[in-house]
């Protein structure tokens, strides 16, 4: 990708974002392009600025100086566009609606009929593969299950991006390996762009077409890793030479960025690989 | 992708007991507990009367009549030519249940309206706050001649003497309404929210999509307290506008007998426990029927 693809799903130049309680500078002087049809995982230890990054593209705060544009749009017009849909650590399910109802909220918001949104939550709950589901409330699923729930709801009034920050972090490791291959699915069905945030290196490596490996204090882009492992990915891509090579090669990269980490950190760091 | 074996709904109960056993159950605890209430009563007077002691004050029929008393007195006309006492205090029962049930509706969406209003804006809610608070430090009794004279005289004729005291209840009632909708409604999951913000929805759709449900349980436990402090307030709002058809004109009325035949104002406070406690029922019914909530959260 150039940066004169004029296509770019995101397009990030300079971008800085200082917080002015506490004089904390999270994001230095980002540069970073999507183009459509990417997944690209943020990486890097805690305080680095990788879920801020993906807030600034969400609009959900502002950069400081710099520009960012979706779809060629400021993050503002983006959102009210509909142009991203969002999944979070914890699914945010509405405990009072079921699973099909949770789904259909963007619907209702972008004020789609009724005919509409029960076809297209019917589409997404077989996409998830929760169709058995669809009257249960969330409170009577697993997380996992939950969790598909949000992607499903998130890519409902299917978003040219999905932002997702750390979606799998509060599962178990079998999980949260079967929802990657999920996901990955997901991912080809669709066509959507996917910004992802993990602390997971192997997570980052399977999932991604390109890996972002980010150093805190400011925020920083460290560098970016192409993942050149072929889709379909599979339970045996884990398994294969290359990808052990691209694991390390992300690790490399955060323990040179990481040699100024505090030790709680370097810890995480340790945790989360 | 099969973790179906978690799902199916999360079930607490005991097992081998259907929903009517249980109920059953519930009912012979409460009656139980009444039981016990009418028992410890008695052995109250008892020991005392037995013993001789005067603290915290002389127990004789007129300070805890019999419980035998009070149930007979329902049977029997409290005045010559009239009819069973259970029959006169239930009418008036109906009439101070009706006004309590008016209060609680205007004190209900007054309240609510009022929590929604000062959720929406930091501003009123420094300006307004102190104010509805200070209101509740006035006393009843205090505001409601003023109440009966400001209103009375604006209302139509079917409306006339207990619409007044149906407004004297809601002033009793809009005050836990507010507070605990303007709490409910601002503990709203701020990740929800934000999702809402993603999918660009506006301050209306935020409000009956996402804070108005989260709301319900806090609005809820503040109906119960409103369900109770109504019948109370249409109870006090009675007395100072001489109405004699409701429990408050029948309390006064039994207040001034009270040392001749004390139960008769016992009987009274039982019919009027009672309605408060139907009431409260209420409200726990409804709140069941609109609640949806994880079992671990529902009261």
């Amino acid at each position: 990708m150039t940066a004169a693809d004029a296509r770019a799903v995101v397009r990030i130049e300079r971008m800085t974002k200082t917080f002015p309680q506490g004089h904390v500078t999270a994001l230095q002087d980002i540069d970073l392009e999507l183009a459509p049809r990417e997944f690209v995982s943020l990486i890097g230890p805690s305080g680095c600025g990788k879920s801020t990054l993906l807030r600034v593209v969400g609009d959900l705060i502002e950069p400081s100086s710099g520009s960012v544009t979706v779809n060629g749009k400021t993050p503002r017009a983006a959102r009210k566009d509909g142009d991203y849909g969002i999944v979070f650590q914890d699914a945010v399910l509405f405990d009072w609606r079921t699973v099909s109802r949770n789904i259909a909220v963007p619907l209702e918001m972008l004020g789609w009929d009724r005919v509409h949104r029960r076809r297209r939550v019917a589409e997404m709950l077989e996409l998830v593969e929760l169709d058995a589901f669809a009257d249960h409330y969330p409170w009577q699923l697993s997380g996992g299950m939950q969790q598909r729930v949000a992607i499903a709801r998130a890519l409902s009034f299917e978003p040219a991006l999905l932002l997702m920050d750390e979606p799998f972090g509060a599962l178990d490791e079998m999980t949260r390996e079967r929802l990657n291959l999920e996901l990955l699915s997901i991912w080809e069905k669709t066509g959507s762009t996917v910004v992802f945030v993990t602390h997971s290196i192997s997570e980052a490596v399977f999932l991604s077409t390109r890996v972002v490996v980010m150093s805190p204090r400011p925020g920083r882009i460290a560098g970016t890793i192409e993942i050149d492992l072929p889709y379909p990915r599979t339970v045996e891509t884990r398994e294969a030479p290359r990808f052990f090579e691209l694991v390390t090669t992300v690790r490399e990269l955060l323990r040179r960025r990481g040699e100024h980490l505090l030790p709680e950190e370097a810890q995480l760091l340790e945790a989360a690989e | 992708m099969t973790d179906a074996a978690v799902a199916g709904p999360v079930s607490r109960r005991r097992a081998g007991s259907t929903p009517v056993a249980r109920a059953l159950g519930r009912a012979a605890l409460v009656l139980a507990v009444v039981a016990a209430l009418l028992v410890l009563w008695e052995a109250y007077r008892w020991l005392w009367t037995t013993a001789g002691w005067t603290w915290p004050f002389a127990v004789n029929d007129t300070s805890m009549p019999h419980v035998w008393t009070i149930a007979r007195a329902f049977g029997q006309p409290a005045q010559v030519n009239q009819p069973a006492l259970v029959t006169v205090l239930f009418h008036k029962m109906l009439f101070t249940a009706k006004e309590a049930a008016a209060g609680f509706a205007i004190g209900g969406i007054v309240g609510f309206a009022l929590g929604v209003v000062l959720v929406h804006s930091r501003l009123l809610q420094r300006g307004f706050l102190p104010y509805i608070v200070g209101s509740q430090t006035i006393p009843i009794l205090a505001i409601a001649p003023m109440v009966v004279i400001w209103v009375n005289p604006k209302l139509p004729g079917s409306l006339q003497g207990w619409g007044s005291v149906a407004v004297i209840a809601a002033y009793l009632t809009f005050f836990p309404v507010t507070i605990n909708t303007l709490r409910g409604l601002q503990s709203a999951d701020p990740r929800a929210l934000e999702l809402m913000r993603t999918y660009a929805a506006s301050r209306w759709a935020v409000l009956w999509t996402l804070r108005v449900p989260s709301s319900l349980p806090y609005v809820f436990s503040a109906l119960r307290l409103a369900a109770t402090a109504s019948v109370v307030g249409a109870i006090i709002g009675e007395l100072p506008s001489g109405l004699q058809d409701g429990l408050g004109g029948a309390i006064i009325n039994f207040n001034q007998y009270y040392s001749i035949e004390p139960q008769e104002l016992w009987a009274t406070n039982v019919i009027a426990a009672a309605l408060g406690i139907a009431f409260f029922l209420l409200v726990v019914l409804a709140e069941r029927l609109v609640v949806r909530r994880p079992p671990e959260t529902v009261t």
